[in-house]
């Protein structure tokens, strides 16, 4: 099988070397690495070649990598019935590049993309009605990005005296929790709400400022240094 | 008389209407009683479920998929626990498959049970849904036996099934098989030859193949178009290809058709539990890889290693290796995919969900054009959309 599928992954590398650019495979399923403007030919060719037919779009979805140059990673997954494959293509993309269109390949793109635009803030050329779908009508940001936060910016209940939904700021009665499990030894980075009562207020200021774990360490780790010496 | 500008008439349907299914607002533009086009405003129920499962370890990430299409809850979880497992490179043992299998179908059977009565509801007949319904009931009773919850079971976890069935479960459940097609035939007499129903899902929303494919429609929708494709055939999991079952196919792809094919999956699916159940293999339930399934709560009374590997599972939970897989099932409204990316830590890096009924619901503006408004309501309910699924 998955020598069929490396086969198949260079017959359309070798057929469309200037769009795509790498293909590779991964736990048995083909990952296809395209350049944004070519996707389309990409998309036609894997449609309506003879020994691909994936025929059936089943998924585009957005991936924000904030520490990549361009940001935004676009996945097509694409099914063929005909050979009982599947095809992942992968593009990449920023904030301001547009990618173009599927909805001329694929007509069920149009939620998808229109999707990722809600949620990423992909722009998508020439896509014929790219309006908001999953979040709120008037709603501002791009929610799926990770520098977006769990809790979001606004929050909303009923007026009683307005007697209309209204938008407030968020507010927490407790701080959002999230724990560092990578670095188990040093715990939660930063002050939790009441930790400034068991403390000197002197040193919350500090730890609150550089994350109180580091400090600790260094401290600990200076007289064992001494004593080496 | 001079010539008078004649506006089209637009109309809002839902977000309240009862055979919205949920919280649907369609937008019609009509031509008199004749719809223009139809454009689906969707999202009222977005809760952010893709971004709340990347802020959750894996286990906390799975009874998210409970609450996504509420109808069939088994083959969500049955879609993320396969890329989990996929990812970690994880073996289930036989009876934990079989187990799983059993439930899925159920899930099958509860999902087109309520598929095809609120259809029929949709369209006028109100008795299916008074006599099918009662055995919905007992459906969620057996998973309430096994799992604790009626509906939100959170029972098919990484690594095989949260807890072993107590025994006269599975005999409690091959009565109730015997018993159920009966009722099925019952259903039938009632909508399959009857003339009302005829009438309003004959020959209604009709979908050709190649427009199925563009559209990306699975499951019943595309096979009631002609097209037998099933992933439980297809590309089987879970050790679906011992299991001996048909897949049934529509000629028309209109309401009726799709309707059709609900009910005989029933059937088939029938077929798969009562195989299930004959030949349900022994020995555990998970699989054995401690840092993956937590232990016996009697082990950890005695065991130091039990003790520990608990609170680590339910704390930091586990460490997946990075990489990124698309998994696919067969849920009882088409393909349910888990798109998910992990980087090497004890969260999803991204957890994309790919609901069948997102691409089954922009394709409605295709199906009703050129229909009356009451047949938009027969297309919204032959489609068998959950708003759960597709708003996440």
């Amino acid at each position: 099988m998955d020598l069929a599928l490396q086969d198949l992954g260079d017959y359309i590398v070798g057929h469309l070397p200037d769009e795509v650019e790498d293909n590779e495979i991964k736990l048995g399923e083909l990952i296809l690495s395209a350049k944004a403007d070519g996707v389309i030919k990409v998309l036609k060719f894997l449609r309506d070649d003879v020994n691909c037919r994936f025929k059936q779009l089943v998924d585009i979805c957005g991936v924000d990598y904030p520490d990549r140059s361009p940001r935004f990673e676009v996945v097509y997954n694409l099914l063929s019935l005909a050979h009982n494959n599947r095809v992942r293509v992968k593009i990449r993309t920023d904030e301001e590049t547009p990618v173009p269109t599927a909805t001329g390949v694929f007509s069920a793109a149009n939620w998808w993309e229109r999707e990722a635009w809600d949620l990423y803030g992909i722009y998508f050329s020439e896509h014929p009605d790219l309006r908001r779908i999953l979040t709120d009508y008037g709603f501002e940001g791009h929610p799926l990005r990770k520098d977006f936060p769990l809790t979001g910016y606004v929050e909303l209940r009923y007026d009683d005296e307005q007697k209309r939904v209204v938008y407030e700021p968020v507010k927490l009665t407790q701080e959002y929790r999230d724990f560092d499990f990578l670095s188990p030894w040093e715990g939660v980075q930063r002050m939790l709400p009441g930790d400034e009562k068991a403390g000197d207020p002197d040193l919350d200021g500090e730890a609150s400022e550089t994350g109180g774990g580091e400090d600790d360490k260094d401290d600990a780790e200076d007289p064992d240094k001494k004593e080496d010496a | 008389m001079a010539e008078t500008q004649i506006r089209n008439f637009n109309l809002n349907f839902g977000p309240q209407h009862p055979s919205a299914h949920g919280v649907l607002r369609l937008v019609l533009e009509m031509d008199g009683e004749i719809i223009e086009r139809a454009d689906p405003h969707i999202g009222l129920l977005h809760r952010g479920t893709e971004k709340l499962i990347e802020h959750k370890n894996y286990l906390q990430a799975v009874p998210y998929f409970d609450r996504l299409d509420y109808v069939s809850p088994q083959n969500q979880e049955h879609a993320f626990a396969l890329a989990v497992e996929k990812l970690l490179g994880l073996v289930v043992p036989p009876r934990g498959q079989a187990l799983r299998v059993l439930f899925a179908e159920i899930g099958r059977v509860l999902n087109h049970i309520f598929s095809v009565c609120t259809f029929a509801m949709d369209t006028g007949a109100m008795t299916p849904m008074l006599w099918l319904f009662e055995e919905r009931e007992k459906l969620m009773e057996f998973c309430e036996r096994a799992s604790g919850a009626r509906m939100h079971m959170n029972y098919f976890r990484p690594g095989g099934v949260a807890f072993d069935v107590p025994p006269e479960l599975l005999d409690d459940i091959a009565a109730w098989a015997e018993t159920f097609p009966k009722l099925i035939d019952d259903c039938e007499t009632l909508l399959t030859e009857n003339r009302i129903f005829k009438q309003r899902t004959v020959d209604i929303g009709v979908i050709t193949a190649d427009e199925c494919f563009d559209w990306g429609f699975t499951g019943p929708n595309l096979r009631a178009a002609g097209v037998p494709w099933d992933l439980r055939k297809a590309q089987p999991y879970d050790g679906y290809e011992r299991f001996d079952f048909d897949i049934p196919i529509g000629k028309h792809g209109d309401c009726y058709d799709r309707y059709l094919v609900r009910i005989h999956e029933l059937r088939q699916s029938l077929r798969i539990i009562d195989q299930c159940l004959g030949d349900m293999p022994g020995g555990s339930c998970k699989s054995d890889d401690r840092k993956i399934t937590p232990p016996r709560r009697a082990d950890m009374k005695n065991s130091m290693e039990a003790l520990i590997h608990h609170f680590k599972l339910f704390t930091e939970g586990y460490h997946v290796p990075a990489g990124e897989t698309y998994t696919a099932v067969e849920a009882p409204k088409g393909e349910f995919a888990v798109y998910l990316i992990s980087d090497g830590t004890n969260k999803p890096y991204r957890c994309k969900i790919r609901a069948p009924g997102f691409a089954h619901l922009q394709a409605m503006e295709l199906l009703s054009k050129g229909h009356m408004l009451a047949d938009v309501v027969a297309n919204i309910g032959s489609l068998d959309v959950v708003f759960g699924e597709i708003d996440r």
